[in-house]
Parts: C-alpha cells; sequence; structure tokens
C-alpha cells in the first residue's frame, strides 16, 4: 500500500528544467535515503515534498490527501541549520511544536503550559538534553542542536519527516551518534522518512531504500538542457544485500524460493 | 609587528580613549585663556570655572518667574516628547516592518511607497506640521515620528526579510498560522533589531526635536539654547549642549543593556 505518492512530477525553474517524470511509491514507515550529485534536484524534491513549491506538472499525495498547497503539520521537516527557533530555550522549542499548531496566538497557559513543559521535559529527558532545557540554541553542539530540530518535528507528530542534510554540517564522531539517536528513534516511532544526503555510506546505512538522482539524458553542449529523476532504487535493507527478504510463506525448506524480478 | 597586529593593553586602552577628551578640553581652556587674556569680558569661550558655575547655578536656582527649576523642567518636556515620539515610530516600525517583511502582498502595496516616503526631509514638512496641528506638541511629537518611522519601517522589514525561510517553513510544518508566525516567531526575532535601531534613531530624534523646540516652543532643551543665543549666553548654551550628549549617551547605554538582558540569545546581533 502506497503512503506517500508521487506522480509525473515535472518542476523548472524559468526555462531550466529541474526534475522531470519522477514517480514514486512509498510504504508507511519507510525510510527512504535520496542521494545524487549537486544540482541533481534532490533538494527540490524534497521542498515538493514539504509543498514549500509547486510541481509544475503531476501531484504528491500523502495517505491519499490531496494535494498541500503550502507546507502544513502533516510534514515534518529538520533542515541543515536554522531548524530550531533561536529565540526559544530548549524546552521552549518543543512546547512551540505542540502550540504552534493548537492555539490562536500559538502559546499555551495556565495549567495546559505546565502539562506542555513536563512533556518537553520528558522528551529532552529521552534525547539526553535535560541538563540544558533552559539554554538557548546558540549554546548548544551541532548535534545537540539537531537532536532539538528532530524531536521537536516529531513533537507535531507529522505523517512524514524530511531530513535536509541533516548531519551535513557535523563532525564525523557526531554523525555516528547522530545515526544511532535517529535509528533508535525510529524504531520507537516507525515513522516515514525522507532523508537528503550527500554520504552515501550514510544513505544506505539508514534507508530502507536509496534513491538516486541523476538526469538520464546528457547534452554535452547544453547540460542543463534535460532535468533530473531516479535513475536508481536501491534496496538498501539487510545491509544492501538485495534479495534477502523472502516475501512468501514458502513451506518447503529447501531448494531456496527463486529470485522475484524486482527487488520490491 | 604589522599595526594591524597590534593591540593595546587594558590600561592603554583606557589610556587612549581618555586622549582625545582631554585634548578637547585642553583645546578649549586654551582658547578660552587666549581670548580673555585680549578681552576679560569676552563671552565667546567663556571660562571651564564659569561653565561650570553657571551649570550648578542652573540645576539648583529656580526660576523667579515660575517658580520651577526651568533646567529640569526643560529637560522633562524634551523627553517627554522625544520618548512619545520614538514609541509612536516604534509601534509604527514594528507593525509595517512586519507587514512589508513577511506578507508578500503587503510588500508589493507598501514598500516603494514608505521608501518614497523616507525620502522627504523631514524638517521640510515642519511647516505644514505647524499649520495642521498648531504649535503644541503634537506638533513636535509629529516631527519626530515623521523623521525617524520611515527609517524604522524599511530597516525592521528588512530584519523580517531575513529571518532565514528554514524558520518559517518550520513553524509552518508544526501548524503555525500567519498569525502565529508573526507573533511567536518573527516579532520576537526582531525585537533586539529593534532595540538596535532605535539606537541609530536617537541622534536623528534629538535633531528634529531641537529642531521643532527652536522654531516654537515654550520650553524644552533646544527651545533653551536658541533662546539663551539671543544673550550670547554661551555659558548656558554649552551647559545644554553637555546635558543633551550626556542624555543621549545614557539613552544608548541604557538601550545597549535592555537588548542585552531582554534578549540574551540574540549574542552578538545585540552588542
Amino acid at each position: 500500500m502506497s503512503y506517500v505518492t508521487v506522480r509525473g512530477i515535472f518542476q523548472s525553474y524559468g526555462p531550466r528544467p529541474i526534475l522531470e517524470r519522477v514517480s514514486l511509491d512509498v510504504a508507511r514507515g519507510e525510510f527512504v535515503s535520496i542521494v545524487g550529485a549537486s544540482g541533481c534536484g534532490k533538494s527540490t524534491f524534497l521542498r515538493l515534498l514539504l509543498a514549500q513549491e509547486q510541481p509544475a506538472r503531476g501531484e504528491i499525495r500523502i495517505d491519499g490527501a490531496p494535494p498541500a498547497r503550502e507546507p502544513n503539520q502533516a510534514r515534518g521537516i529538520v533542515f541543515q541549520q536554522y531548524s530550531v527557533f533561536p529565540h526559544l530555550t530548549c524546552r521552549d522549542n518543543l512546547v512551540a511544536a505542540e502550540s504552534f499548531g493548537t492555539t490562536r496566538l500559538g502559546s499555551f497557559f495556565g495549567a495546559r503550559r505546565a502539562k506542555a513543559r513536563q512533556r518537553a521535559m520528558a522528551v529532552l529527558d529521552r534525547i539526553g538534553l535535560a541538563s540544558v532545557a533552559a539554554a538557548y540554541p546558540a549554546a548548544l553542539s551541532g548535534g545537540m542542536r539537531q537532536r532539538l530540530a528532530i524531536a521537536q518535528a516529531l513533537a507535531a507528530r507529522p505523517r512524514i519527516l524530511l531530513l535536509d542534510e541533516p548531519f551535513g554540517a557535523l563532525d564525523p564522531g557526531t554523525r555516528l551518534s547522530m545515526h544511532d539517536f535517529l535509528l533508535d528513534l525510529r524504531r520507537e516511532v516507525g515513522m516515514t522518512v525522507f532523508m537528503v544526503t550527500h554520504d552515501l555510506e550514510e544513505a544506505f546505512k539508514l534507508g530502507d531504500r536509496v534513491l538516486v538522482f541523476d538526469k538520464p539524458r546528457w547534452d554535452p553542449d547544453f547540460p542543463e538542457a534535460y532535468g533530473a529523476t531516479i535513475t536508481y532504487d536501491f534496496d538498501a535493507r539487510n545491509g544492501g544485500v538485495p534479495y534477502q527478504t523472502i516475501k512468501e510463506d514458502t513451506h518447503v525448506l529447501d531448494p531456496a524460493p527463486e529470485p522475484v524480478a524486482s527487488p520490491r | 609587528m604589522r599595526l594591524i597586529n597590534r593591540r593595546p593593553t587594558r590600561i592603554a586602552l583606557v589610556a587612549l580613549m581618555l586622549i582625545p577628551f582631554l585634548l578637547s578640553l585642553l583645546a578649549y581652556a586654551a582658547g578660552s585663556a587666549a581670548r580673555r587674556a585680549d578681552n576679560p569680558a569676552d563671552r565667546l569661550l567663556p571660562a571651564p570655572a564659569q561653565i561650570l558655575a553657571t551649570a550648578r547655578a542652573l540645576v539648583t536656582e529656580a526660576d523667579q518667574r515660575s517658580g520651577e527649576i526651568l533646567f529640569w523642567s526643560d529637560t522633562k518636556a524634551s523627553l517627554t516628547r522625544l520618548a512619545t515620539g520614538l514609541t509612536i515610530a516604534a509601534a509604527i516600525g514594528l507593525a509595517f516592518g512586519l507587514l512589508i517583511g513577511l506578507i508578500p502582498y503587503a510588500g508589493a502595496t507598501l514598500a516603494a511607497f514608505v521608501s518614497v516616503l523616507s525620502m522627504i526631509p523631514p524638517l521640510a514638512v515642519l511647516p505644514i506640521l505647524f499649520i495642521v496641528f498648531g504649535l503644541g506638541e503634537t506638533s513636535k511629537v509629529a516631527l519626530i515620528v515623521i523623521g525617524t518611522a520611515p527609517f524604522l519601517v524599511r530597516d525592521l522589514a528588512q530584519r523580517v526579510a531575513e529571518i532565514p525561510a528554514e524558520l518559517i517553513v518550520k513553524a509552518q510544518t508544526l501548524g503555525a498560522t500567519t498569525a502565529v508566525i508573526v507573533l511567536r516567531v518573527a516579532l520576537p526575532q526582531i525585537m533586539p533589531r529593534l532595540v538596535q535601531a532605535l539606537r541609530l534613531a536617537i541622534g536623528p530624534a534629538w535633531l528634529f526635536l531641537i529642531a521643532a523646540e527652536a522654531i516654537a516652543s515654550e520650553n524644552g532643551l533646544g527651545y533653551r539654547i536658541f533662546l539663551v543665543r539671543r544673550y550670547l549666553a554661551m555659558d548656558v548654551i554649552l551647559t545644554y549642549v553637555l546635558w543633551i550628549t550626556l542624555l543621549a549617551f545614557l539613552f544608548d547605554l541604557g538601550l545597549r543593556i535592555l537588548a542585552r538582558r531582554l534578549y540574551p540569545w540574540a549574542g552578538a546581533a545585540a552588542r
């Protein structure tokens, strides 16, 4: 069953085509890594998923809902930077994730605020940021800030989580611990995730699927003539070795089932 | 070592900072002494001691006619006008800055208009203000507002537009409406900028205040300076000028401290 349905997306900036004929079905709970060279439309595709911009043609549906015309609560986003509000403390960043969408003025008062703060503290405790609850994001390290950003995005209970090179600005050690953090979190919440990354290893380590964006047609005299699309769709489960998941219930012990034609 | 890499020590910093002040004082004292050597009754450059004596009399002795100490009633009148004008200008700056910076339709409608408005020399419209609002308080406050509000609107609109798009998108994915984004994302983030812009606007605000008071007023620091000019009372003028400078300096310092206290998250941006 397709949870996120992408059909026939074309996108161009002025006369310059960026994406062409992008279609995709993603099941609920899948982790999709998106890789590709710079300028190959990965980030554009993420912005389209986010509904920050509208495709020239085609449509994107999440859980069958009509295509969104602006970013909404169905989508959670974590950017490489500027992902948390600098003027709010860590705790209030999490409280804001609840109050922004549920109140007229964006603030909780009274008992509701106290409860939201308690929940925020519980989350901070779980992601290891309880000691900096009262600190502003500027005082945090890059890894802590991204952990807060992910927790904040999840606190609004989105249908899909979009990550735009979330660990791109982190040092290698922090990056590894962020991978563990994300994997743990995923095991807990089973979120459908799209992650754009430059790091192939990261893409295969975290993703169930790795999509490669590239230009299928190439005019050497006019490299901008054609847009990019999904050129590879790898099965990245089981360490990236395909045909490991036996889908049907085989009642025969031997021989091994025939490999199916497609990895899906 | 290159000149750009040489740094004064802590003591040298203080000494260097004081040098231009002391030199100006010395230059004044020398000029004053020279003139008074020629003509003991010279009024142009009164002796520092005389200025001090005048200043002491100004801040302590009541006016015989009104029974008030004019120095303080002038200060009160001027500061009230200045504060009223700047408060109104700040409110206008915030409201229109947010509108123009955040809402494309408002920006398309107002941005060009505000930039043209800000080109009007405020002093050129002062006569219009006197005609429309009369010679009372309103016209003086209006001049300060007209003189500083367009700058504040433009500056704050620019600051709002500089808020990273990521944050605005993030707020939308958290379900924020336009009102919530204005109140909880954009407004708090430009408050330190407003304080900074106000610090820059205080200079022009004093200029407009003194100009308005000089032309038509019954009290105020600017009024007093222009009044005693007729008697060549340099000692009074200099006392008032020093006092205005001190007030402007304290305003600036106060706003800086306020920004640091209220918006600790803004870090270097608010300093």
